[in-house]
């Protein structure tokens, strides 16, 4: 116990002086997971879009597809990506093994998914009336398709949030793709892991309540953008009767 | 020219023919009303005419020009209305502004023209408000004003009352009326309610299991509906069936099945009414007179039917009376009658209804 | 006051800036020398003062470790991913060599393993010399005993003793944790039981631990740390700058007095120029 809360005060002093050391990790993490984000955004929308919207052959596989992404375990993802990036892999000649860039695509791979399945359930959400009442005051399709989309923005808010706090809270792919090198490819969840093997416990807990403020700060968005607005979204979607 | 004319339009769900018009047209500055019941295929035929949806035959033309879903020169023209606001989130002015924005006009003009609607509405202290706040009424005309303020040369609605209280139902027609009447080149007006059809309509085109089986003037319709359905569905009462015993001078007496009552009916234009044929028979409650039973009315030859009042009830302003007796019948009457008729249950009266106010359809 | 439309190319038009520095992030990678080599190694500390010595000997050379367990770091030797190797898994080593993935297996220094237990030593170890007989009467006791499972140098070694005990570890009080050298030592404190541990690794986290040494010395137990060249490196120039720099004067001097003023005593003895293993 005297051991613990010797810890704890060490890693409070370690925040409050912003130890080099740590900052730097803290930018890194969120500069790789929010790269990794922004790239599930490019991937993720377009697709959640066009298949919330689109009807053809096969949606509900690719549906169920995506969904599966939502249980893809980091680890294996950062293997895969791993045996593409390895230098006795196809994309070998990138030399992209070991660096940040490795991690972003991998996180990347990760949080597609969640943008692309949360995307896509706001998207189904809205009445499909909505684009048909746009066309019918004069819009363009182009136009009417993007006042659907634009009444879905706060769950598309909300799926890149999701997708954020899938990716900086984990560990196993940034861990095989990065190599969790010193000042290189070392973030939050890499080095809890490696500090506390040394026993610098102080560190660690130090990291993980960022790590955790993080996540909290995450999910309060979240929830405030779904909770805030879920009572109109409910209301709007009890409005919907079948359309004969 | 007629504004807009659909020829020959059908639409298939599945195997169920769900629309089969084979015309229907609206002129300049009319307004045409589309009445039927749920399940008409009413929405089918708005979305068509919307151009939202494509038809699997026939074709519609505007101003002579065949229109198809995607038209660019018809999404400018023809605006509608869907039966829930939909209104898009934001506030009121954003919504109201919304066909302005689509068709390129500058901000100055759009503020003019919302301000001008909303004002014309009575709801410009709503312009600033967010969508979320309104009340079903207050959305219903903001999605209104929406559709209006691009000033479209032919609007279709879809069921604007039916999401209404009754109490807001009747203001709300009004400004209906006044707003489609000024800012709108001619409308088509899909509805169930026959209150809506009657009130605002120039012509009415009932529908049926998705064909379009009368179409005329309200007076038309009602005083000369073409089969019982369309009888019935604007407010006409059905006695079942009967069948001609006697036909001399345009007149034919028809004994109403499984009674001995017999009542004298003029036909309809362009029928024959021979003995034998078989009729449904409709009246409007409105047309009955009630008197007392040893009563002498004028010389005209009418049917005279002794009944016995059943039941009363409020009917708006007037009093609905439930009669049995050989055959039942409904008849509307004003208070001041019920009083001086001294009308309760079980008091025998006379029910009198003139020749001409008694439908008769052939149905062998 | 921007409208809608334009904040949102402003937005788009940033994207690629944005991307763009997020790549720069990884700029250094190229002429990089990759160092592949173990957790245990490097949870120790000693990298730390090794590779900046090595930068400062050779400027221009940016070198870099990946510490993972001794059997992925010779994977990454397999597929060509790291240039040189610093491990401590003789048996895999040699095989590794073999099969000619890697060459110039040279010694760096050494350690020993002991085997902690709890202070009440139930399977009554503690002083034993012979570690392959401790861990059969470990067996024998049916007490608990949590492995590395995770083919480490650590691992190969306590198996190497269990196949010289002539004993095949099984049952329930065999513990395979398939984990780092910390994470097997915080099993082995909570649940009282033994495993065989790196020195280093044990002084780290002793405080934390209710372990105590209880064999050591055994020759067996000696724990051999080699710097290997990679048939397939990138860096073929500064990887054999490192193996030549490791085994030097320099280098060695930082070894032998690494952990002394933390310890009192080095974690590692240096002994380049000996015979492999």
């Amino acid at each position: 116990m005297e051991l613990f809360t010797q810890s704890l005060r060490e890693a409070a002093r370690l925040l409050f002086e912003a130890s080099p050391y740590l900052v730097e990790i803290v930018v890194r993490s969120l500069r790789v997971s929010g790269s990794a984000v922004l790239l599930g955004i490019l991937i993720g929308i377009p697709i959640g879009i066009a298949v919330g919207l689109g009807r053809f052959r096969g949606r509900q596989i690719v549906i169920a597809s995506i969904h599966t992404g939502f249980a893809l375990p980091p680890v294996v993802v950062g293997l895969f990506v791993y045996m593409l990036l390895s230098r006795s892999g196809p994309l070998g000649s990138l030399e992209l093994l070991f660096t940040p860039t490795a991690m972003i695509v991998a996180q990347a791979l990760l949080a597609a998914p969640y943008v692309a399945g949360i995307t896509l359930a706001a998207v189904q959400a809205v009445p499909p009336e909505v684009r048909l009442q746009a066309l019918a005051l004069g819009a363009s399709p182009r136009r009417a398709l993007w006042t659907h989309v634009r009444e879905a923005r706060l769950g598309i808010g909300a799926a890149v949030v999701a997708g954020f706090g899938a990716v900086i809270s984990e560990v196993g792919a940034v861990m095989m793709v990065g190599g969790n090198i010193l000042g290189e490819t070392r973030v939050m969840t890499t080095a809890i892991v490696l500090e506390t093997r040394r026993g610098n416990f102080a560190v660690a807990i130090a990291l993980g309540l960022i790590l955790l403020a993080l996540a909290f700060a995450v999910n309060l968005a979240l929830t405030r953008l779904q909770q805030g607005r879920w009572t109109a979204m409910v209301a709007a979607s009890r409005d919907r009767e079948p359309v004969r | 020219m007629s504004l807009l004319r659909a020829e020959g339009l059908r639409r298939r769900y599945g195997r169920r023919l769900v629309v089969d018009v084979d015309a229907l047209e609206v002129g300049r500055g009319e307004v045409l009303a589309v009445l039927g019941p749920n399940g008409a295929g009413k929405s089918t035929l708005f979305r068509l005419l919307l151009l939202v949806e494509p038809a699997d035959e026939g074709r519609i033309l505007l101003e002579g020009r065949q229109v198809r879903p995607g038209d660019r020169e018809a999404r400018h023209r023809v605006g509608g209305v869907f039966q829930r606001p939909y209104l898009f989130s934001g506030t009121v002015a954003d919504n109201v502004a919304y066909g302005l924005r689509a068709r390129g006009l500058s901000k100055r003009e759009r503020d003019a023209r919302v301000a001008e609607i909303l004002a014309l509405l009575g709801i410009e202290s709503l312009a600033g408000a967010p969508v979320n706040r309104l009340s079903g009424g207050e959305a219903q005309r903001v999605a209104l004003a929406r559709a209006l303020a691009p000033m479209p040369g032919l609007l279709l609605l879809d069921e604007p009352t039916a999401n209404l209280d009754v109490t807001v139902r009747r203001r709300f027609r009004a400004d209906l009326e006044r707003m489609i009447r000024t800012l709108a080149g001619a409308a088509i007006l899909i509805t169930h309610d026959p209150a809506d059809a009657f009130a605002l309509a120039d012509r009415i085109a009932i529908m049926e299991d998705g064909r379009i089986v009368q179409t005329g003037t309200p007076e038309e319709i009602a005083l000369r509906p073409a089969s019982p359905f369309v009888a019935a569905f604007t407010g006409a009462e059905l006695l079942g069936g009967g069948r001609v015993v006697a036909y001399e001078d345009g007149i034919a007496v028809v004994e109403l099945e499984g009674t001995t009552v017999r009542l004298g009916a003029i036909a309809p234009e362009g029928a024959t009414l021979s003995p034998g044929t078989q009729v449904r028979v409709a009246y409007r409650p409105e047309d009955i007179i009630l008197a007392f039973p040893d009563a002498t009315l004028g010389a005209n030859p009418e049917n005279r039917i002794p009944t016995r009042v059943a039941s009363l009830g409020p009917a708006g302003g007037l009093v609905r009376v439930r009669l049995d007796g050989d055959v039942p019948l409904i008849a509307l009457v004003t208070r001041h009658a019920a009083q001086a008729l001294e009308l309760a249950p079980g008091r025998e009266v006379v029910a009198c209804i003139d020749a001409s106010a008694i439908r008769v359809f052939p149905t062998g | 006051m921007m409208s809608r439309r334009a904040r949102l190319r402003l937005g788009l038009a940033l994207l690629p800036a944005l991307m763009a520095a997020a790549c720069a992030l990884g700029e250094r990678q190229t002429g990089r020398l990759v160092i592949a080599s173990t957790t245990s190694t490097e949870d120790s500390g000693l990298f730390d003062v090794l590779i900046p010595a090595f930068e400062a000997a050779h400027p221009g050379m940016h070198a870099v470790v990946v510490a993972v367990g001794s059997g992925e770091a010779l994977e990454l030797g397999r597929q060509g991913d790291a240039d040189v190797l610093l491990v401590h898994s003789p048996a895999a080593e040699s095989a590794f060599v073999a099969e000619g993935h890697g060459y110039d297996r040279q010694p760096v220094m050494y350690n020993d393993f002991v085997i902690v237990g709890p202070r009440s030593d139930p399977a009554g170890i503690r002083g034993m010399d012979d570690a392959a007989r401790a861990l059969g009467r470990i067996a024998a006791a049916q007490e608990t005993f949590v492995s590395r499972g995770d083919q480490s140098g650590t691992h190969m070694r306590e198996l190497g003793l269990w196949r010289t005990a002539g004993i095949e570890p099984a049952g329930s009080w065999y513990r395979d944790a398939g984990q780092g050298m910390g994470e097997v030592l915080g099993i082995a404190s909570e649940s009282g039981g033994y495993t065989l541990t790196d020195r280093g690794t044990y002084l780290f986290l002793s405080e934390r631990l209710a372990l105590e040494v209880l064999v050591e010395g055994d020759p067996r137990l000696r724990n051999d740390y080699s710097v290997i060249l990679v048939t397939r490196a990138k860096n073929e120039a500064a990887a054999r700058a490192f193996h030549t720099w490791i085994r030097g004067p320099e280098a060695q001097a930082i070894i032998g007095e690494y952990g002394v003023d933390r310890f009192g005593r080095p974690l590692f003895t240096p002994n380049a120029g000996a015979t492999v293993p």
